[in-house]
């Protein structure tokens, strides 16, 4: 079996699984946020119990509208509060975690081997701690409060193997760019994806987190990565409690295995509207910028700032171009005011904002007009996803979007460098 | 099960941020969505949906967001079934759970035209083309899926297992 199926297997109280078999798991954690948190917390009410299954392993993180933009987001965050009080439920509010993909592992809510659901389509991005992770509703997150439990249908799988090193300025943001612009948007729809290789095995857990992080975006049920000393390393000082480290049999069974080399790779692009028109930037021509946004559950975290520091240290965001950047969770803003990042932020003339989802969905801070185009790190450039429906969002490496912000058009990150020296 | 509705049409990949924009994510009345149902693509949707229709979608329908407010929008302003060549995992299971047909038909989108009235039967798994008397296969739905939607939605089916317990 690979590592989806011994989780699932696990979960099930099963000795083997298939792809295609229905298994009824047990759910390990559940996390919902305050937009998927309040419709989660009335279906748990007209169900008719009072007590969820296990308050130990339901987590609810403030993200989206945060700090309340509306009277209507302050009364869903004072809904969740309440709920989370009266059920003794872990809640992160406003200015205690951030969002909450970068919180439910850095605050040790992720264990390798289990499995987690959270209602929110990144959920998938735990898969990089070596846990089953996948996206659900409300609806169904209510269930899980009640019961503890989830039907899945165990997932074929697809396994990408990585080799090579990335040349400097092409990140795994790049990597996953790449990918999904050859599998295409529903190309993995309903499957697993487990990535492997050399270039994986030396990846930051950041990287990792990237990758599994926008699988969904080809339509995937979950990402994984086994566990190893990256991992250990991470979880050090995180969690307390032994885990079990799942891997793949050697003889493990894939629908397909996708052999890729970073070694060649480029910055890459995700051009409207959809997140597998992918280009290499240098390919797109002129692309003139009106936001450049620096953060998201995808590349919000202190390994994207640095980057993004380093290409802007020193110089002056571009006349017209409107630069945010924000740290994906409290402890990623503190470490890199430590370091010094948000000074060379701030002296280039962008705007840091507090830990939260900040433009990435629209519906808070950063929102577009017509006509007005952004480049983002976050990982989805739908129509509207930003604003105006008559806007456009490309997506790229932090590395691209610190680049573009300080040219005001989509840049590729080594012509700033190349200038520089 | 069986419902009937008349068709309007969309392509491949349907998102949940043009069915249901981020912007409007902190209403909770299911009614108050309805009217912002496939704003993204179409602002006279939700008016024209109000008589009963059938939505058909190309490929991996819903994809994106797994904000379950999209399906609450698309079932409340009067949708009756979403017939697609295939659908996002996420949107497919949050519409099963709040009562809302879905079933994926491969062939739908290139043998419908807008307009055209049709016919899903769930237990004998067709879809039939009344206005251009076609008969179309559906992926069968297995029975607790099934059970779910013909009781309204996965808490109403919860409720009556307790009950049972």
């Amino acid at each position: 079996m690979n590592i989806t199926e011994k989780i699932l297997a696990k979960a099930s109280n099963k000795k083997a699984l298939r792809p295609g078999d229905i298994v009824d798991a047990n759910v390990d954690m559940v996390m919902v946020h305050d937009l998927t948190g309040p419709l989660a917390v009335e279906a748990f009410k007209r169900i008719g119990i009072s007590r969820v299954w296990d308050n130990k392993k339901i987590v609810i993180i403030l993200d989206h509208q945060v700090p309340a933009e509306s009277v209507k987001a302050a009364e869903l965050h004072k809904m969740l509060r309440g709920f989370a009080k009266e059920q003794n439920i872990r809640f992160y509010d406003v200015g205690r975690g951030g969002v909450c993909h970068q919180v439910m592992p850095e605050k040790g809510h992720v264990i390798p081997g289990t499995v987690m659901v959270g209602a929110d389509s990144h959920s998938c991005t735990y898969g990089a701690l070596g846990a089953f992770a996948t996206g659900i509703g409300s609806t169904e997150a209510a269930a899980v409060f009640a019961t503890g439990k989830i039907w899945l249908k165990v997932p074929k799988t697809l396994k990408v193997n990585i080799e090579g090193e990335f040349k400097p300025y092409v990140t795994p943001k790049d990597l996953i760019l790449s990918i999904i612009g050859k599998i295409g948007a529903d190309g993995a729809t309903y499957k697993a994806t487990e990535f492997a290789g050399s270039t994986i095995r030396g990846m930051s857990m950041a990287g990792r987190m990237t990758l599994c992080n926008m699988t969904v975006e080809m339509g995937a049920k979950n990402g994984i990565i086994e566990p190893d000393e990256i991992t250990r390393k991470f979880l050090e000082g995180r969690i307390n409690k032994p885990y079990e480290a799942f891997n793949s049999d050697i003889n493990a069974e894939y629908e397909k295995v996708h052999e890729i080399n970073v070694s060649d790779l480029q910055p890459m692009v995700a051009c409207p509207s959809s997140v597998d028109n992918v280009k290499p930037v240098s390919e797109i021509g002129n692309v003139p910028i009106e936001q450049a946004f620096i953060g998201s559950c995808t590349n919000g975290r202190l390994e994207d700032l640095r980057l993004a520091a380093k290409v802007m240290k020193g110089k002056i965001v571009r006349d017209g171009v409107r630069a945010l950047v924000i740290p994906a969770s409290q402890e990623v803003y503190s470490q890199a005011v430590d370091e010094g990042l948000m000074e060379i932020f701030t002296d280039a003339g962008a705007l840091v904002c507090g830990s939260a989802c900040g433009p990435c969905l629209g519906g808070h801070i950063g929102l577009l007009a017509a006509g007005e185009t952004c480049v983002s790190t976050s990982n989805r450039n739908f129509i509207g996803r930003m604003g105006s429906t008559q806007a456009n969002v490309y997506l790229a490496s932090p590395a691209t979007v610190a680049a573009s912000a300080l040219t005001g058009r989509i840049t590729d990150p080594r012509e700033v460098e190349t200038k520089k020296a | 099960m069986k419902v009937s509705g008349t068709v309007v049409k969309f392509g491949n990949n349907v998102d949940t941020d043009v069915i249901l924009p981020g912007k409007y994510l902190v209403l909770i009345s299911p009614m108050d969505l309805a009217k912002h149902a496939l704003e993204g693509l179409d602002h006279t949707f939700a008016e024209n949906a109000k008589k009963g229709v059938i939505v058909v979608g190309g490929k991996n329908f819903g994809c994106g967001s797994s904000r379950e407010q999209a399906p609450l929008a698309l079932k409340y302003s009067g949708v009756k079934c979403v017939v697609a060549e295939s659908f996002a995992r996420i949107f497919f299971r949050n519409a099963i759970n709040i009562g809302l047909p879905v079933v994926e038909c491969p062939g739908i989108s290139t043998t419908v035209e807008n307009g055209d009235k049709l016919t899903v039967d769930f237990d004998m798994g067709e879809v039939q083309n009344t206005s251009k008397n076609r008969m179309l296969e559906v992926t069968k739905l297995p029975a607790f899926i099934l059970e779910i939607l013909s009781d309204g939605g996965l808490i109403e089916n919860l409720q009556k297992k307790m009950k049972k317990e």
